[in-house]
Formats: C-alpha cells, structure tokens, sequence
C-alpha cells in the first residue's frame, strides 16, 4: 500500500510540469496561434527560475522569475509572429534554440548550485490520514496551483465572454476582426500566456522536481505538452486525462522494470506515447467524432487598414 | 575574447556553439568535439576540465577550440569538418556516435590527426582512447554489498549496449564477493541524461527496497533523491557529492587530462601515431573520488581493491565467469576474459534476476 502511495507521489510530480505548459499553450492555440517554441520559454523559465530562487532563496521569487522569462521570450515570439507576421512554425522552433542557448548562458553562474525545493503541504491531521493524507494534502503548491490553472482556464475559455471572444479569434480571426474585436491584442496576450505558464512549468523542474539547474534539463517535456494540446483536441478536462496518464505510465513502467516484468525497456519507455494517443484518441472518437482544432490555427492574420 | 554563434541548423532540438580564441600561425590548433553543454556537470564537463588542463599546461604555444551540444550522427561530421577547415591539427571527437563521422573526415583529410573516444574504428590518422570504468564498478559493487542493509541494490541504467552491461555485471562480481545473495533491481531509462526521469527512477528502485543507488547516467539527479531519502548513492562521470553530502560513497571520476596532455605533446614533437588506449586504473584514464560515508573498513576494503586492480593483481572479470544461465563463458584471455569480450558483453553474470532488454 505503501508502493501505491509512493507511486501516486510520483506521477503527480512528473506529471505537472506538462500539464500546467500544456494548458498554456492551449489558449494560445485557441487564439489561433502555433507556438512551437514551448520547450524553449521552459528551459529557460527553469534557468531563472532557479536563479531566483538561488538568489532569494524563495520559491516563490523563483517561480515569478520562470514566469517573467517565460512571458518575455514569448513576447519576441508575438512580435514576429503577430507584429512582422513571420511563419508561425518557423518562429516557434527558433524560440526554442535561442531558449536552450540563452537558459544556458543564463545558467552557466548556477549549474551545481543546490537549492531547497519547495515545501509541501502540511495540515496536521489531514496530511497524517494514511494513504491518501498525502496524496490529497501533502503535496507542493505547484500541483495545487497546476489544477486551480485548468478549472480557471477552462472557466474563462467557456464560461465567460472574453473566453468566447479569444475562441473566435482562433476560430475564424477575419469576422472576429470584422466584428471590432483587436485580433492581434487579443492573441498577442494569448501568447504571453502561455509563455508565462511554460516558464512557469520550466521552473517547477528545478524549484520542486530535482533541485539544481543544468542546461537541458526539461529534456524534451516541451514538444511532450505541445503533442498533449493536440491530442486533448485542445479541450482543458482532456488535458489532464492526458498529463496524468502519460506521467501514470511513465512512471508505472519505471516500476515495472525494477519489479523485472520483462518487456524489453524500450517498448516501456515509448510506452507513455502510445498509451496517451490511444486513450485521447478513443475519447475524442467516442465523444465527438474527429479534431476540434481551431479553424485558423497558426495562419496569420494582418489587419487590412 | 569569445566569439560564439549557432553553428548553423544543427538539428531541431540541439544547436551547436562555436568558440575560439585569437589566431596565431605558429601555433598548435587542437579542436574538440562536445556531446552536451560544457556545463553538464558529468561527461562533457569532464572533456572539458581536460581540455582547460591543455591550456594550462602548454600556455600559449596551443590554440584550442570546441563545439559543444553536436549531436551525434551526420551532423558531427559537418561539425569536424569546420574544425579542420579552421586549422586545427589534432582534433577529438568526445562520443562513441561520433566514430563514423570522425572516421570518414579522417579520410578527407590525411594530414589531420584525430583522436575518438570510445569507439573501435581506427584509421592511420585517427586513434581511440578509453578507460576501464568497470574496474571502478567493481570496487563500487564490493561497497554497496558492504554498505546495503537490504542486500538490494538500484542500478539505474541509459542503453542497455555492452558498455553499460559490463557495468552492471562488473559491480555484481564485486558485490558477489561480500555477499553471494546479493539482489540488483535495473531499471533503463533510455536516454543518457534526463534529469527529471533518472530521479524518477532513482525513486521507484527506493520504493521497492533497494538502499544503494548506481547510476550509469549522467545527472546528479539520482544522487540527490537518494540524499533527500537519506540512502546512498555513487555518482557519474564528476564528482557529485555537492549534490549528497552525506549519501555519495564514492564516484568514478573521468580523468581525460593526462591522455590528452601526452597526446597533445606527442604531436608537437611529430611522434603521434594511430593507437588504440583502453586505460584503467594503473594508467590513470580514470580516478575514484575519496571513499565518504562509509566506516574505515569498508574505506580500507575499497583502497585495497583500488590498488590490486591498479597492479593488475585483480581481474574483475576472472575466469570462470558463470552467465546467469547457468553457462559457463568460454576465457579467451587467459585467466581472465578478453577484452574483446568485455567490450561485447551481451550477457549478465549469474545473481542477476532480470533480463537484457531487447536481448534474448
């Protein structure tokens, strides 16, 4: 029971980082905008996330500065993408090799610098409960915060008039234009969004999952909450279905190896993909039947004046 | 002065980066060839430290030069290309992915001396060079079966290719020999450095019981959960013990500086020639960091053994070598295997409840 518990613990870890820079990324692509660049605004949120922190010596620091890089490189991004209207893909994969550069030349004074992580919760009583006292009340805020993100985004996407608006926007930016809405603010604050929750997901790493920076740490989560948005067909609950299966089995077969079940590792490690695809594939089958991307999805838009 | 830009579209997720110092013709141009980013605190660091040593050493009579993050593959071979367009004379290649590359630009380019670490391909102009890191699993196992209260170690493996199980099966001889019921939990993470994942994975062997913590990755990520835990761990490549200062044992340490120091003057006094080197203890390729948290037996045990295998007293491999079959594995270098059978080995030694992925 204890392995279960421990189990639980770890996925929940592994999985956040993708899920808070997944769900970024969802509303900035449901403002009609591709941003490739996630793995990049997230190298570096870790790099000055953990510089401020190390700085600080607060987490809480740490995690604005991972915000504020992530904000501002994808504020470059914007300008090319929705200000020049440079090709979308293109902008997004140069945001992530100036990302793994800059986070390095940022983080070359702190690599083998150690920090504390951030605490975790404790409510005496609460957190005591076996099992699940600290599943359910002893995790770190980053995972409190991650959920409060989604039911907040997907509160916002669909329950609110500006949420509707930042869809029409991704949906068809022409009549969104014509109707008076400022297409090109609209997504422009997307896209800061999403740079804020990649950075923000870029931080966790060193702030909470491993407590030290070193160049190249996300190691590819990134392009993993890029492929997650596509497959939760871009619908926040789907969302975390997704991050939470892929760390699930992520993890899960991590354990299966050291039990020694005797698959080969390989098919384990690519294991997560799979089971994530099929699962998001089968569910938006049987709901919906077929992709609900938005319609003007990585297109650029300029305003005829 | 330190000039750096992208070395253009090296791939999708890795660039490449291009550092020189002032040019002077007199000078011996030496170029190196870097997996990772100089600062990854384990194997690329550690080329790294070498490197700096060079300059140390020989001052201004060298010009060195080095493009890190190259991916392995087609791209490295665009990459050592640009090296020897630069000038430079002796170059080496710092990853077993860079042996096809260095091999066919070695051909290009005859006047040109290359030196790849850890491959098997050699040329007249291209030389190998590697260590017996398993002796210092050896020594890493005999301390974990000393130091394991469970009797159950976590190793946490990157490919399962013959260099990595030999790893695995050398630490399981050493550890055989202080407790011949010894367990050993394996899990691959598939990749050589993945932070996040080799914790992951450091946690899941502690969740099932082990209490010694073996990696053969490269971050220190495993080292700190077993820090945090409060088990014990030994580090890679560097030595890590910034990252448990009261869980690393010990760390076998890559010690490229001497290798490159001699190979360095050996071309400048004209005598480089194409050599194989598979250096061990005895030479130096390699080091343990100090022998930490364990009481002074286990400590005198672990010099012990560091000296015998040093001498040559001590084959970690000595025949007979049981596969964990049952069988038997035929010597073919005397009393002990040969290398060619260390550098192969596709099986693991009997006491290993697992199997080699992908093997049979």
């Amino acid at each position: 029971m204890e392995l279960v518990e421990a189990i639980i613990l770890s996925v929940l870890a592994a999985s956040t980082p993708l899920l808070i820079a997944a769900t970024g990324e969802l509303v900035t692509e449901r403002a009609g905008v591709l941003n490739l660049g996630v793995e990049g605004m997230m190298i570096v949120g870790a790099a000055c996330g953990f510089g401020g922190a190390w700085l600080s010596g607060s987490t809480i620091i740490g995690a604005l500065c991972g915000i504020i890089a992530g904000m501002l490189l994808s504020l470059v991004f914007a300008m090319m993408t929705l200000g020049l209207a440079v090709n979308q893909v293109a902008s997004g994969l140069a945001l992530t090799i100036l990302g793994i550069g800059l986070s390095g030349l940022i983080g070359a004074g702190f690599v083998g610098e150690r920090i504390t992580p951030a605490p975790h919760l404790h409510i005496p009583g609460l957190t005591d409960i076996p099992l699940i006292g600290r599943i359910l009340f002893g995790e770190d805020p980053f995972i409190y915060l991650s959920l409060a993100l989604v039911v907040a985004v997907w509160g916002f996407l669909y329950r609110t008039r500006p949420g509707l608006v930042l869809r029409a926007c991704g949906d068809n930016h022409v009549s969104a234009h014509a109707l008076g809405y400022p297409v090109l603010r609209i997504r422009t604050l997307a896209v800061m969004f999403g740079g804020a929750c990649a950075g923000l997901a870029g931080a966790y790493l060193p702030l909470a999952y491993t407590p030290f920076f070193i160049p190249g740490m996300t190691a590819g989560r990134g392009w993993i909450a890029l492929a997650l948005v596509v497959f939760a067909s871009w619908l926040p609950g789907r969302l975390v279905i997704g991050a939470y299966l892929f760390g699930a089995v992520t993890i899960l077969q991590l354990h299966a190896q050291g039990a020694g079940v005797g698959i080969p590792s390989q098919f384990m490690s690519a294991l997560p993909y799979l089971a994530t695809v099929i699962v998001l594939v089968l569910i938006s089958r049987a709901r919906t039947g077929g992709s609900t991307a938005p319609a003007a999805l990585g297109t650029v838009f300029v305003p005829d004046r | 002065m330190r000039k750096r830009f992208l070395a253009a579209a090296a791939a999708l997720l890795l660039g490449g980066s291009f550092t020189s110092g002032a040019s002077a013709a007199d000078k011996l141009k030496v170029g190196f060839i870097y997996l990772g980013p100089v600062g990854d605190l384990g194997w690329t660091y550690q080329h790294e430290l070498a490197r700096q040593a060079l300059v140390k050493e020989f001052g201004d009579k060298i010009e060195t030069t080095f493009l890190e993050n190259v991916p392995e593959g087609p791209d490295a071979e665009r990459a050592i290309e640009q090296l020897v367009r630069a000038g430079n004379k002796l170059i080496f290649t710092t990853s077993f992915g860079y042996m096809d590359p260095t091999l066919k630009v070695a051909k290009k380019y005859p006047n040109v001396h290359f030196e790849h670490c850890s491959g098997y391909k050699r040329d007249k102009n291209m030389s190998t060079y590697s260590a017996r890191w398993y002796q210092g699993r050896y020594i890493q196992g005999q301390i974990a079966a000393k130091m394991s209260k469970a009797g159950v170690l976590g190793y946490i493996g990157s490919f399962p290719i013959p260099e990595v199980v030999s790893g695995i099966n050398s630490t399981m001889i050493g550890a055989q020999t202080i407790n011949p019921n010894i367990k050993v939990k394996i899990i691959w993470v598939n990749s050589w450095f993945d932070p996040g994942k080799e914790a992951d994975a450091a946690k899941a062997l502690l969740d099932q019981g082990a209490d010694i913590i073996m990696q053969h990755t490269d971050s220190p990520a495993p080292m700190q959960v077993a820090s945090e835990r409060g088990k014990f761990a030994f580090g890679q490549d560097s030595e890590m013990i910034k990252f448990g200062p009261k869980a690393q044992l010990t760390s076998i340490l890559d010690t490229w500086a001497p290798y490159y120091i001699a190979r360095v003057k050996a071309e400048m006094t004209g005598t480089w020639k194409e050599e194989d080197t598979w250096g061990g203890l005895d030479s130096k390729m390699f080091a343990m960091a100090p022998y930490t948290n364990m009481p002074d037996e286990v400590k005198k045990m672990a010099e012990d053994t560091q000296a015998a295998l040093a001498a040559g007293k001590l084959q970690p491999f000595k025949c007979p070598i049981v596969d964990q079959d049952g069988k038997t594995v035929p010597c073919e270098g005397g009393d002990h295997l040969a290398d060619g059978q260390v550098l192969g080995m596709k099986f693991y030694v009997k006491g290993i409840d697992d199997k080699i992925p992908g093997g049979k």
